[in-house]
């Protein structure tokens, strides 16, 4: 198991967002988070690198462990972040150039040598499946990319600090379909070397891709378990009434 | 456009005659302004406008024009630093809507409302006198800076607010710390916008009298160190079209004073367009 | 009522005219076998006709399902299963067919001995049939699973009619080929059963979600 998270309730101010969440993240696959607008599937994937952190009034008790060390503990931060990497719903390329932005994090984390730079920025496009479309434009403003790049790059950023989780957080909503089609495959292929925690609206993306998938509502895990279960013969009925869109 | 103006409701007709003639309104007094300026000051300009010394002959322009540059060189150094640096403490580092920044944000939009008089009056007896400085580079700067300070705070606050949360989740997700995200994140993506503040600043020094005449003086030489005495181009201006002997100098200073702020303006969205690529 | 469940709706009836269909030619070709009625057994043939066209129309109904709704969970079972039901029930229309292709070959010759066991076949085949569409619309998981327990019966009364024939070619030779033309018909129904099975356990699959 990558993340065991046991008891967990999350409040923002004096709003429950996350009740009692017990859940099991096993390494090396995909993990969807489903659910309907906030049901706490986002707030969940963001304790998991304690993005939660900068919203103000956010509390959370319970234990999320990371390897069997707890996050909440006393733990660097950035430290935690390097190890879990971030993907977020709308590209955030930084306003620099291609090479700059992935190498932005590896020389955060200390490392100043041009020639491991260059390896590093080459290594991560490369996994982000991007190398080939971007090698000619290292220089030129990231900015400039179509969305479906700059969300790859963004992933190629994740990438670059090599990290052991990679959270996304509706990774695909603002893309086309092939851009989609793109992501997903890209995902399905860096599962051999990552955890992959993955927040999605779109239900087929999650059968698509995902091993697990976990099913949130009124900020519960209502279910979770093995996909093809999940969406063939769901055990709960909020399940089945959510997947099959016949909700409230 | 007037193909489809005719197509148009009474109403859409009327609003697009009223903003039609408005623009040309605006535009009309603009080149007014600069055409009277420049028709006027030009033919005065000499070479004995830029002499070294200012003689009652001469009425050289040339010691209220390093005058000006030092006061806006030195009041910036004093005021952008401290005004950038605020503003990234309420935007960056401050609790969000905590007490502490509504205070802080009272006083500083107090501060921009104060007529420029009164600051003069306060650098003259807190500077000048309280302090010592007398009439000098010194009591200007620091009292202009205290009159710009607001302006670049405020402008500086506005353009970190819109710098997209998204970059600083995206550096913050890489697990780089605050300072590094405010440093190498946010202040390039702001830096536009606090460039355009500094330039709205640099208007205002240069088209200040009141409180340069009470703290820098309106003394007619280039002052020797930053204790010392002089005058700004406005000053001068203001010296010449008082004493009424001498209205094509003070037509010509105007045209310089007007070649100053546009060149200033250029180099800095020359700069910008710099930090930018 | 959602759009999707109307055509959910509109699936379970196509079914129901399909099944009734099916029903229709095993009760034709089973009176024609006993009535020995060579024009009724030519008219099975039309019906079997009726029965693959009403195959087309499920599956073209599901797959458009399939690619519209792209269902999940319960509809996703109900589509999958009733495009697997009707290849079953459309085998069902073929054998009924096929026996009455025998009778007609048949051509009105008298049998040597009442066919009971055979007619009793198709009483039990056409039971599984219906009770197996009804199970599937009503979502009855104790109706699908007796339908599957009932092959037995048609079984045994095989092993009857195996019976009834070795006797009736060892009483006279002579009625070497009406027997395997008889034999023929009783695997037919005991084929038909076997799809009834079939379709009871896709049943069981769409209520369930577990392959029975």
């Amino acid at each position: 198991m990558k993340f065991s998270i046991s008891n967990m309730d999350l409040f923002y101010g004096d709003f429950q967002a996350l009740k009692n969440i017990n859940i099991e993240i096993p390494a090396n696959e995909i993990t969807a988070f489903i659910g309907p607008s906030g049901c706490g599937k986002s707030t969940l994937i963001k304790s998991l690198n304690r993005m939660n952190d900068l919203t103000e009034g956010c509390k959370i008790t319970g234990e999320i462990f990371l390897d069997g060390e707890n996050i909440y503990g006393n733990i660097d931060v950035n430290a935690l972040r390097k190890r879990v990497g971030m993907v977020f719903q709308k590209p955030n390329p930084f306003p620099m150039s291609v090479y700059d932005n992935i190498a932005f994090a590896p020389r955060t984390h200390g490392i100043k040598s041009k020639f491991k730079l260059n390896e590093i920025v080459e290594k991560s496009l490369r996994d982000a499946a991007i190398w080939e479309e971007l090698k000619d434009r290292l220089k030129k403003s990231a900015l400039s990319l179509s969305g479906g790049q700059q969300q790859r790059l963004c992933i190629a950023r994740a990438l670059s600090v090599q990290p052991d989780v990679l959270l996304m957080d509706e990774p695909t909503s603002a893309l086309d379909p092939i851009s989609t089609a793109k992501i997903e495959e890209l995902v399905l292929k860096l599962k051999k070397d990552y955890t992959i925690v993955i927040v999605t609206h779109n239900m087929q993306q999650a059968v698509r891709i995902s091993d697990n998938t976990g099913f949130f509502l009124l900020g519960e895990l209502v279910e979770y378990g093995d996909t093809q279960q999940l969406f063939s013969v769901p055990a709960n009925k909020r399940t089945e009434d959510y997947i099959t869109g016949r909700f409230g | 456009m007037f193909k489809k103006f005719f197509r148009k409701k009474p109403t859409d007709r009327i609003f697009f005659l009223a903003s039609w003639a408005s623009i040309i309104a605006t535009a009309a007094v603009l080149f007014f302004v600069v055409g009277y300026v420049l028709i006027n000051g030009l033919p005065h300009i000499s070479p004995a406008l830029f002499a070294v010394q200012f003689t009652t002959e001469n009425q050289s322009l040339f010691p209220a024009l390093i005058g000006t540059l030092m006061i806006v060189g030195l009041s910036l150094v004093l005021a952008v630093p401290l005004g950038v640096c605020s503003a990234i403490y309420l935007v960056e580092y401050a609790k969000r809507g905590s007490r502490f920044v509504k205070i802080v944000r009272l006083t500083t939009e107090t501060l921009a409302g104060i007529p420029s008089i009164v600051y003069g009056l306060f650098g003259f007896i807190f500077f000048g006198v309280f302090l010592g400085w007398g009439l000098s580079l010194m009591s200007g700067a620091f009292t202009v800076s205290i009159m710009i300070l607001p302006l670049i705070m405020r402008t500086t606050e506005e353009s970190l607010k819109s710098v997209p949360d998204t970059y600083r989740e995206g550096s913050f997700g890489l697990g780089a710390g605050k300072l590094r995200t405010v440093m190498l994140i946010i202040l390039p993506s702001a830096m536009p916008g606090i460039l355009a503040g500094v330039i709205l600043a640099v208007g205002r020094i240069i088209g200040e009298t009141a409180a340069i005449i009470f703290t820098l003086g309106n003394v007619a030489r280039m002052p020797n160190n930053l204790f010392d005495t002089g005058r700004t181009l406005s000053a001068h201006m203001y010296a010449l079209a008082n004493e009424g002997t001498h209205p094509g100098e003070a037509h010509a200073t105007a045209a310089v004073l007007l070649i100053v702020v546009i060149l200033i303006n250029a180099l800095s969205s020359r700069v910008a367009r710099f930090i930018k690529a | 009522m959602r759009r999707f469940d109307e055509q959910l709706a509109e699936l379970n009836n196509m079914m129901l005219e399909m099944a009734a269909l099916v029903e229709k030619t095993i009760t034709m070709a089973s009176q024609a076998l006993i009535e020995q009625d060579t024009k009724r057994a030519k008219n099975v043939i039309a019906v079997e006709a009726d029965v693959e066209q009403k195959e087309k129309e499920i599956e073209s109904l599901c797959l458009k399902l399939l690619l519209q709704q792209q269902p999940v969970a319960k509809d996703l079972r109900v589509i999958s299963s009733a495009l697997k039901m009707i290849t079953d029930l459309e085998r069902i229309g073929d054998q009924a067919a096929d026996i009455s292709e025998i009778v007609i070959m048949m051509n009105g010759a008298p049998y040597a001995k009442n066919p009971e066991h055979i007619s009793q076949m198709a009483t039990a085949t056409v039971k599984m049939v219906t009770e197996s569409i009804d199970a599937y619309v009503k979502k009855d998981l104790k109706l699908a699973k007796s339908v599957i327990a009932y092959d037995d019966v048609v079984d045994d009364l095989f092993d009857k009619v195996k019976f009834d024939l070795i006797e009736m070619i060892r009483s006279d030779g002579k009625h070497g080929e009406q027997s395997i033309d008889l034999l023929m018909i009783a695997k037919f129904y005991e084929r038909i059963g076997d799809h009834a099975v079939n379709i009871a356990k896709w049943v069981v699959y769409s209520i369930t979600g577990k392959q029975a």
